[in-house]
């Protein structure tokens, strides 16, 4: 409504993209993360960007959204070595402000501002467009993306992943851009957040016409809404950056045995993992642990002047039991505190009411209560892997970081080699943890958890952004644990890695909100 | 944190007026109570202080939830003046070394006063003011430049989501045996690696924070403001306030001869 009392809203003009020869080295790296890329996209065109991790899409979007590289005050490039030419309509994207917009992975740095209607204002403030302008796109965009229900000054702390996203979307709709640049949007998202950002996009293409490239894992998430798939690898002297590039049937059917080489969720498929023992996945093991009307929150108890006040539970009345040699996968919608139920379970988090009590199978002599063993007795009783690997990295090199278990624990040094070996992260001993790709990160996250030899193991969104080969290794993987007798807790909201590991669902729904 | 910087809500009449107006009350204020230290201007300001409560939307309650720390500062600070500062008069109280007399009293409850009522202007600043309209009237009316306020402002957003990554790094490390309990050199040494881990998440935050608002084309020269910080009638009350406030504070206490500025001594 608002848009059309404001007068028709300016077209918005389509993007041309044109790479010839181009290449980018990021200062202070060995190797060009893009090397003689030739590319052409039409204005409204809508392409998907594919390819191993290492052939340097994001480098890709970045340069293309003109946010590449160490900028000097002058806007040009600092150390980084740029070569050939990337053109947008003909000319330097970073000569061309708010020509393209970028929307990247992690949702919480997508947002700018505290209140939702000054998010979407900050692009078009930046581009200097007059005041009156400013609010008639901030209303249009807000209402092309689905989220005009909020009021302008809603804070967006309180939004989900997927609402985060699509605010992202509307602050860079407010710029008119002719090209939108995704970098993974959807890689943090749960299933219907995934969705929710998906045809929001598609809606605002539909709409503006805008030129799209996107970058995503997920093929059938995409597949039907683009004209064309782009396959990149690594380029080098002889071969082009470009391996692949055509309509997404075709280069799907021509790739298909290699793209799923190369880790590409390719629609239609599963990857083959290990199929449980029969016996032991018939076979009900001892009992371990046990989660009695438990109530949960991640916050502590706050002090309000003298009181203090118990916090909210995020969910309560609980129950559940973590058996030996079984999978639980506790599955559930976005917000009900399955993490939160996960890492109370794993003697991480204080319960708010009710209990967690180990057996003697468990506890072995530490004591019932999870939460109040020593960090060294709970290592080696329940092992938690974060989603984020990053947080759990406590040395500067891979071995280290697997020996620092057993070294604390004074044994099981010896178990370390096989868990390189076994999850191929022997060529990666001396490197740092920090400077490893997403599936490194997550295959050494579980090796050191593993190293403590824990007879529960936790998993908190363990297959999130994986790429296929390293989903399906992490599915093999914990499938020969779980025969060894150990318990495994996932909070999945992956339905093929809970079918994948056999077991118990244990589905959470949202609580009923609780008076106060 | 998040949700007490928040003022969804609070509908009070000084919300409405110009940040930098009410920052300039608050400022003239502090700047004369700065100046003495004695128990009739704290006393006056602070009378002032409470009548203003309803006026920024604060209630008892609230001051007590955000604040104590403050008010307890205050109130320890006026105890140990009133045991140490040299006496005289006549002696209240005798235990030893510890001795209260009249004029320490005196000079106790004027600086337990003065610590309150410096510290409740900022309170009450805080609680009636949004920091992205402080953002708005420091770069639209104090023509500070926009790229340091406005980055700023975008930190500060971040700092919330630190606090919850530094209790979620917490537990991550507690999961590899990294115990946060124990002796003191043990916790110093676990509140030092967490501190790390927080530091590399902030920084890796912080530039993708950074690469977001440039692709929104933040940073050019020109830039219009979609929230126009405007002066208005109430501001001029909001300052005549602050002068009002400020003024009868100093006469009350030199007609009353209680002025004493603390650089002179005591």
């Amino acid at each position: 409504m608002t848009s059309l009392s404001c007068g028709a809203s300016v077209a918005v003009r389509p993007a041309a993209v044109s790479a010839q020869g181009w290449g980018w080295q990021h200062a202070g790296r060995a190797k060009p993360a893009v090397r003689s890329l030739d590319l052409d996209i039409r204005p409204g065109e809508r392409v998907l960007l594919l390819g191993p991790s290492g052939a340097g899409k994001s480098t890709l979007l970045h340069a293309l959204a003109g946010v590449l590289g160490d900028m000097n005050d002058d806007g040009e490039a600092g150390d980084s070595d740029e070569s050939g030419s990337l053109l947008v309509d003909g000319a330097p994207p970073r000569e061309q402000r708010g020509r393209a917009g970028l929307m990247q992975q992690d949702p919480e740095t997508q947002v700018v501002l505290s209140r939702v209607g000054d998010d979407v204002a900050f692009g078009a403030e930046n581009l200097a467009v007059p005041r009156e302008e400013i609010w008639a796109r901030v209303h249009e965009a807000l209402n092309d993306v689905g989220l005009s229900h909020l009021p302008l000054d809603h804070p967006t702390a309180a939004l989900s992943g997927g609402q985060k996203q699509r605010l992202a979307l509307a602050g860079i709709l407010a710029m008119r851009p002719g090209l939108i640049l995704l970098d993974e949007p959807t890689a943090n998202l749960d299933p219907a957040g995934v969705l929710e950002v998906r045809d929001a996009v598609v809606r605002c293409l539909d709409k503006t016409g805008a030129t799209l490239v996107v970058v995503e894992h997920r093929v059938a998430v995409w597949k039907d809404v683009v004209d064309r798939i782009v396959v990149l690898q690594p380029g080098s002297a002889t071969e082009e950056a470009v391996l692949l590039d055509g309509p997404p049937d075709q280069v799907l059917a021509e790739a298909r045995t290699m793209l799923i080489a190369a880790g590409v969720w390719v629609p239609g498929f599963v990857p083959d993992t290990r199929l449980r023992g029969q016996e032991a996945a018939a076979g009900a093991g001892s009992l371990l642990l046990a989660a009695e009307n438990l109530a949960v929150s991640r916050e502590r108890a706050r002090r309000r002047g003298f009181r203090k006040v118990p916090p909210v539970p995020v969910q309560a009345g609980i129950s559940a039991q973590v058996r030996a040699g079984q999978a639980l996968a506790i599955t559930g919608p976005n917000g009900v505190g399955k993490s939160t139920f996960a890492l109370t379970l794993a003697g991480l988090l204080e319960p708010v009411a009710g209990k967690v009590s180990a057996t003697l199978d468990l506890s072995r002599g530490a004591g019932i209560d999870p939460y109040g063993w020593k960090a060294e007795q709970l290592i080696e009783r329940i092992g938690t892997v974060f989603q984020e690997p990053e947080h759990q990295f406590v040395t500067g090199k891979v071995l280290d970081e697997l020996l620092f278990g057993p070294r604390h624990l004074g044994h099981g040094e010896e178990r370390v080699d096989e868990l390189l070996e076994r999850l191929r992260l022997t060529h990666l001993v001396d490197a740092n943890p920090y400077t490893l790709s997403g599936g490194e990160k997550r295959r050494l996250s579980v090796a050191t958890v593993l190293a403590a030899h824990p007879q529960v193991l936790v998993l908190d969104e363990p297959t999130f952004g994986q790429d296929a080969n390293t989903w399906a290794e992490l599915a093999s993987f914990l499938s020969e644990l779980l025969d060894a007798g150990t318990a495994v807790v996932s909070v999945t909201h992956d339905a093929e890695f809970t079918a994948a590991l056999g077991g118990t669902e244990f589905r959470m729904a949202a609580a009923e909100p609780v008076a106060r | 944190m998040r949700q007490e910087l928040n003022l969804r809500g609070n509908q009070a009449l000084l919300t409405r007026a110009n940040p930098l107006s009410k920052f300039a009350a608050v400022f003239l204020i502090t700047a004369v109570l700065a100046l003495s230290i004695d128990w009739v201007s704290a006393s006056v300001a602070l009378a002032f202080e409470f009548l203003l409560f309803p006026l920024a939307g604060l209630t008892l309650t609230l001051l007590w939830q955000r604040g104590w720390p403050l008010i307890l500062a205050a109130a320890v600070g006026g105890w140990s003046t009133s045991i140490l500062a040299p006496d005289s008069g006549r002696t209240l109280i005798d235990v030893g070394i510890w001795t209260m007399s009249e004029g320490s009293l005196e000079l106790g409850a004027g600086f337990m006063l003065r610590g309150l009522a410096i510290a409740l202007p900022a309170v009450l600043l805080m609680s009636c003011t949004d920091p992205t309209d402080l953002a708005d009237a420091l770069a639209q009316k104090a023509r500070l430049p926009h790229r340091f306020v406005l980055s700023t402002l975008a930190a500060m957003r971040l700092v919330g989501l630190m606090a919850e990554e530094w209790q979620t790094i917490g537990m991550a490390r507690r999961a590899r045996g990294v115990g946060s309990r124990g002796s003191a050199a043990q916790r110093i040494k676990a509140t030092l690696g967490q501190s790390f881990g927080l530091l590399v998440q902030a920084i890796r935050r912080a530039s993708r924070l950074a690469v977001t608002m440039e692709a929104r084309g933040f940073g050019g020269g020109r830039r219009t403001w979609a929230r126009e910080s405007t002066f208005r009638p109430l501001d001029i009350w909001v300052l005549s306030g602050g002068v009002v406030m400020a003024g009868t504070a100093v006469l009350a206490a030199v007609s009353l001869g209680t002025w004493n500025m603390v650089w002179l001594g005591s």
